[in-house]
């Protein structure tokens, strides 16, 4: 007879990532049809061209819709509330893209010392990241 | 006690895990391509907005471009199709029985997706629009 294994758990830490790549990957989903709900609603069908919409509708930045044919991106497309709603997309997706990269170095990778020292980098690549993408969002 | 997963690539490729395996080897490819390029695009747009950087304009130009899209896109509608799944039969764990048929029903929505733009974008491109 075999004796059954048993399952440690992964930790708190890991169960908390699971759950929020899970919770930040609809967010986005929602992020993103809602930027381009709102895009086709200010008038993106008359002024933007396809790829400036996907652009907007990744990423609500003024910059990515300013080469098209809008008049001005004064009233809508570049205000507080898109600031706002920029830094929490900024927010979900690069913790939910460094967390995925940390996923996979630590799945190719068996030293726990190297281990250490990935994930101390990585969690410097979330914070540089983060900061360069606020200050990106609020200069432009 | 851990598994090794000291695989080599040729027995790992030779693994027949079929469609479940290949969504799971692009779910992977494309989430660390998105990542690479969302990377490159925040550090090189910082560079073009503050310094006004001649090669972060040259690096931006090319993620403008129709041909560069086609790629991007591929890679954010696959990964987002394919995790909606996931998260999907997570909230219903009831359907990880019908992974085989969530799939075939992930390509039949994911095909008309990204052809019909891709088709657009490059009509318009190839017309000099």
């Amino acid at each position: 007879m075999t004796t059954p294994k048993t399952i440690r758990s992964a930790g708190a830490f890991e169960y908390g990532m699971w759950l929020f790549t899970r919770i930040s990957g609809l967010g986005l989903l929602i992020f993103g049809a809602i930027s381009m709900g709102v895009g086709f609603a200010m008038g993106g069908r008359l002024y933007l061209d396809m790829p400036a919409m996907f652009r907007w509708t990744f990423f609500p930045n003024p910059n990515h819709v300013i080469n098209s044919n809008i008049p001005s991106i004064d009233p809508g497309w570049s205000n507080a509330f898109w600031q706002i709603y920029s830094m929490l997309m900024i927010f979900m997706a690069t913790v939910h893209g460094v967390n995925g990269l940390r996923m996979v170095l630590e799945d190719y990778i068996e030293s726990p010392l190297l281990i250490a020292f990935l994930r101390g980098l990585t969690l410097l690549m979330l914070i540089g990241g983060i900061i360069v993408a606020i200050y990106v969002v609020l200069a432009s | 006690m851990t598994v090794s997963r000291r695989v080599s690539l040729w027995s790992g490729v030779r693994y027949k895990g079929k469609q479940g395996m290949l969504n799971w080897a692009l779910h992977r490819i494309t989430g660390l391509g998105i990542l690479l390029f969302v990377g490159i695009h925040v550090v090189v747009s910082f560079f073009g907005q503050q310094f006004g950087n001649d090669l972060a304009f040259a690096i931006n130009g090319i993620y403008e471009s129709w041909q560069f899209q086609i790629f991007v896109y591929f890679c954010v509608l696959f990964h987002a199709f394919n995790g909606s799944r996931v998260a999907l039969m997570d909230i219903f764990p009831g359907l990880i029985r019908y992974q085989k048929e969530l799939i075939w029903l992930q390509w039949l929505i994911f095909i008309p997706a990204y052809g019909l733009p891709v088709f657009v974008m490059v009509r318009n491109a190839l017309a000099g629009l």
